[in-house]
């Protein structure tokens, strides 16, 4: 599963057309028909979020006689970009529910249950129920675990209480998020907004939610009872250095106090006191609202199963892909898509929109008995809301460069009502469209 | 844009307001082009009193296609942020005054055809 910001190409159409730049014209007429690959191989793929229902679906028409088969505990699929709504009012928490099976094709074999082991040398998958599966291709497409536990006196539990949000936690818990921050810009006070110390999906959204909170406050005539600080894990706001300057501004002309280098690593919820880890030693600060965004890793089942990089984030168990092809870097037969993927950037829905093309294709040509060139690089996309009704449009790839849609059109670094409407009305289609293997 | 074909979009505009009202749009939208068609050929002119209704209501059709974009994005006039976005208002206003006149024209047309046609 992934959050935020799903987009590629065809957000870019959609893009087109909203800017009114004929795109629709030049965009040819239909997808080439492809010829279908005969095959008897068993693929499993673990997860059943945007990456595993977009390549469940994409591979599902792709090949014929190939047995699929789809692993996923959640009779719930969550549509996670809208968690930032949700946890600013702007949406209801059913606005990203929707059943797992809604968008799975028909003739893939769906398994509603967790995996429980990973055996890559004999290339068999254990369930939680005691079934075993083997396969011949292995698709990690899992997402991420929230690991709300990693902040000692956290818990899930507390999320809408004591002046503690978390969007990430689930469209019920965004909405609780919502509750307390409510509470929080009628009434002022200090509101501390944080990110982990590990690699998250949607580092955009932390940032988000600061904006959208601060905007919902000064619409309410509070702005001078807020004290808004943002708290980055690094000397950054934001990974790519030019976006993370447009931040700084931003805040700059909010009224936002950055912090660097600061992490929550405690919380007292009745004191309603938070433990910020630094370079210079741990200390507590008062808070009156909290968003926490949990330290992330891959889930149990992928860090005990030997896919995970053995050289670095060794605490975080990322499954170990070249970050080009998405394949395993020791075993041919495994890919890893979306946030459980051990590559530098794309911990989005964005991401995945152009990840599952590449594993699509590599997976194709390893049946066949070729080679690909099809190829990843890095591309994310994060519509990074300012305030309500306006947004950055911000894309960028593996090399910090931005990467727009539409140069000279849509300026990545300004906040425009385009960006935001793409948000509100293009996003969650072109999201859905993704996960039916169409876009 | 690679992958941006026809058969995308469409996909894309089905998942935004539902398949069956975007092919009810699509299909009311035809209705009306072809009415509009149909009244022109028939009438085998512009009825320039028909036509001055229908410039009376673009106004109207424009206010109308701004404030429902607004309504249904939680956004207003105050999020206009760079030229682009006047473009994109315009664009909306335009299509919602064009829609308009020809709604009107073809509608106009429908229900009172002119009195002295020539056969």
């Amino acid at each position: 599963m992934t959050k935020q910001t799903q987009f590629s190409p065809s957000r870019r159409g959609f893009l087109g057309l909203a800017a009114g730049a004929g795109v629709f014209a030049a965009a040819g007429a239909g997808r080439k028909a492809q010829a279908q690959v005969a095959t008897s191989a068993h693929i499993v793929i673990l997860g059943a979020g945007a990456a595993g229902a977009a390549l469940a679906n994409r591979l599902s028409a792709r090949l014929d006689g190939a047995k699929i088969t789809i692993v996923d505990g959640s009779k719930q699929h969550w549509y996670q970009p809208g968690f930032s709504l949700i946890g600013a009012g702007l949406a209801k928490a059913d606005y990203s529910v929707s059943q797992t099976t809604d968008w799975l094709p028909s003739d893939v074999d769906y398994k509603n249950e967790y995996a429980a082991s990973i055996d890559p040398e004999a290339r068999k998958v254990a369930l939680v129920n005691g079934e075993t599966l083997s396969y011949d291709y292995l698709i990690v497409a899992t997402g991420i675990e929230l690991n709300y536990e990693g902040i000692e006196g956290m818990s899930k539990d507390l999320i809408g209480t004591n002046g503690i949000g978390s969007i990430y936690a689930g469209p019920d818990y965004a909405a609780k998020t919502w509750q307390a921050a409510d509470k929080f810009t009628d009434e002022g006070g200090v509101g501390l907004f944080t990110r982990p110390n590990t690699a998250l999906k949607c580092a955009g959204a932390p940032i988000k939610h600061t904006f959208l909170i601060d905007d919902v406050a000064r619409r309410k005539g509070n702005a001078s009872k807020m004290d808004i600080t943002y708290f980055g894990h690094n000397k950054a706001l934001f990974g790519v250095p030019i976006v993370s300057e447009k931040i700084r501004m931003i805040f700059g002309d909010r009224g936002i106090t950055p912090e660097y280098e600061h992490y929550v690593s405690a919380i007292d919820p009745g004191a309603k006191k938070a433990t910020f880890t630094t370079p210079d030693g741990d200390y507590d600060r008062d808070f009156d609202y909290i968003h926490i965004v949990p330290p992330q890793r891959a889930p149990k089942v992928i860090r005990e199963s030997g896919l995970s990089w053995q050289t670095k984030q060794l605490d975080q168990g990322w499954v170990e892909v070249n970050k080009y092809s998405l394949r395993h870097e020791r075993y041919d037969n495994v890919f890893a898509v979306g946030d459980v993927a051990g590559v530098p950037k794309g911990k989005t829905a964005a991401s995945v929109k152009w990840q599952v093309p590449v594993v699509e294709e590599h997976l194709i040509a390893a049946i066949e008995g070729k080679t690909s060139d099809a190829s990843y690089n890095g591309y994310t996309s994060c519509p990074m809301i300012t305030r309500i009704g306006r947004a950055m449009l911000i894309e960028f790839d593996y090399n910090n460069n931005l990467t727009p849609s539409f140069p000279g059109i849509i300026a990545p670094l300004e906040e425009l009502w385009i960006s935001w409407l793409m948000k509100e009305v293009a996003l969650k289609a072109t999201y859905n469209a993704m996960l039916r293997g169409k876009a | 844009m690679k992958e941006l074909t026809l058969g995308t979009l469409i996909a894309v505009f089905e998942e935004i307001f539902g398949r069956g009202l975007f092919w009810f749009m699509v299909i009311a939208a035809i209705v009306v082009t072809l009415a509009y068609i149909y009244v022109l050929v028939r009438d085998r002119t512009v009825s320039w009193h028909k036509f001055l209704w229908a410039q009376l209501s673009m106004p109207f059709g424009a206010v109308a296609a701004v404030l429902f974009v607004q309504a249904m994005t939680n956004s207003g006039f105050a999020d206009i942020g760079g030229p682009v976005d006047v473009i994109v208002l315009l664009g909306v206003a335009a299509a919602g005054a064009i829609g308009a006149a020809i709604l009107v024209y073809t509608l106009g047309s429908l229900i009172k055809p002119p009195k002295n046609r020539e056969t």
